[in-house]
């Protein structure tokens, strides 16, 4: 059932709107040097943040059809009926999103530095920085996700939580992308490790409390 | 032998209001039940704890391998609605050709109407092989042939050695015991 709980997610993104976090991630990205001005040296030094802040921005744009249309149309209901658990289910889910978040936002990402003016040297550690990173965010989506799923206003308070709780994801990652002595890769994958490991508990508690 | 639904003294409380306490019941092979009740009198929040949904306050539930058609329809909205039954596996054809959808078969559920949408719960329901179905209000949106389609799957189900448990307003065809909620 795991498997073909992944494969429908993916599907279902893919000939969605799998493009759209990545278009919304490139916006932003653009943004920056509108913002700060052409400098290519000051655009050099905050490059990686931008990229960082971009990645955060648009892993909040999924969060509501993550969970909550399963939730709504009885899916999440069915599928513990048939003795899925709640937790399966929450790692199915996170798995899924991160397969058609991740790569693209990846790919997405080498026009995102070159935008930017990324220095060379700092590339390939920014696009490490990066993938390790990703998988943590997809996580922390699909917490949200099922914490917020049925709520009023749900996109909104979405925001306010994901946001403040990637701010250790945000401070390693662009400090790894920053610093390759910093150490900051390596509290960076423990911080997405933690997230992913601990997805599939917070997703189940939240999935079993807001049924009705 | 073994029945396929057990509720031993149990209670209900929702949104800190007591639905029921005590309720004890039992539904083995071949035995039907029918719940009645005023619109709040708990109805589906028993089917949801038969189901497993809900906690109980007190008492003990047991369950066999079970079913549910509910307001969820649980199908993907934009396939079609044979690839979207067989996402939950089963004997989808015979189910379906039993609903009386096979010319719906590469139709997208988005398109479905009301009734045929039931129908297609139904499907889902009569298709999983469980012992026991858990039906919540299944005459909703159905025309009389829906209703006489379900009826026939009820009996066949029953003979079969398997049991309903169904919360409805309106009549239910066949033999029934009755269980009426807030008196």
């Amino acid at each position: 059932m795991i498997g073909a709980l992944i494969a429908r997610d993916v599907r279902r993104t893919i000939g969605g709107a799998a493009w759209l976090p990545v278009g919304f991630f490139l916006v932003v990205a653009t943004l920056v040097p509108f913002a700060v001005g052409p400098d290519p040296r000051l655009l050099e030094r905050i490059a990686a943040g931008g990229l960082w802040i971009a990645a955060l921005t648009a892993a909040l744009l999924p969060i509501e059809r993550l969970i909550e249309p399963d939730r709504a149309n009885g899916v999440l209901d069915q599928l513990t009926i048939r003795g899925t658990s709640e937790e399966a289910v929450g790692a199915a889910k996170v798995a899924a999103h991160w397969l058609t978040f991740g790569p693209l936002l990846l790919i997405a990402a080498l026009p995102g530095s070159f935008i930017l003016g990324i220095a060379p040297s700092a590339l390939g550690r920014t696009l490490v920085a990066l993938t390790i990173g990703t998988p943590g965010l997809a996580a922390l989506s699909v917490m949200v996700a099922a914490l917020t799923a049925g709520l009023p206003r749900a996109g909104a308070l979405a925001g306010v939580l994901l946001l403040p709780l990637a701010i250790p994801l945000l401070i390693f990652g662009a400090g790894a992308a920053g610093d390759p002595e910093s150490g900051g890769l390596l509290l960076e994958a423990a911080v997405s490790l933690l997230l992913v490991a601990a997805s599939p508990f917070v997703i189940g508690a939240a999935i079993r409390a807001s049924r009705t | 032998m073994k029945p396929h639904l057990r509720f031993e003294d149990v209670a209900c409380r929702r949104g800190g209001r007591l639905l029921f306490e005590g309720l004890s019941l039992a539904l083995g092979p071949g035995e039907a039940l029918h719940l009645t009740g005023p619109n709040g009198s708990g109805k589906s929040s028993l089917i949801r704890l038969a189901a497993g949904l809900l906690r109980e306050e007190s008492g003990r539930v047991e369950r066999s391998e079970l079913a549910l058609a509910d307001d969820g329809l649980a199908l993907d909205r934009e396939l079609p609605l044979r690839r979207a039954l067989g996402f939950w596996g089963g004997a989808v054809g015979d189910a379906m050709n039993a609903l009386d959808l096979a010319r719906l078969a590469q139709v997208p559920v988005r398109l479905l109407s009301t009734g045929q949408v039931k129908r297609a719960t139904l499907a889902r329901v009569a298709a999983s092989g469980a012992a026991l179905w858990l039906l919540d209000e299944p005459l909703n949106g159905l025309d009389r042939d829906g209703v006489a389609r379900l009826d026939a799957l009820v009996a066949a189900h029953l003979a079969r050695g398997g049991a309903v448990l169904a919360a409805s307003h309106g009549p239910l065809g066949g033999s029934w015991a009755q269980l009426e909620l807030g008196v």
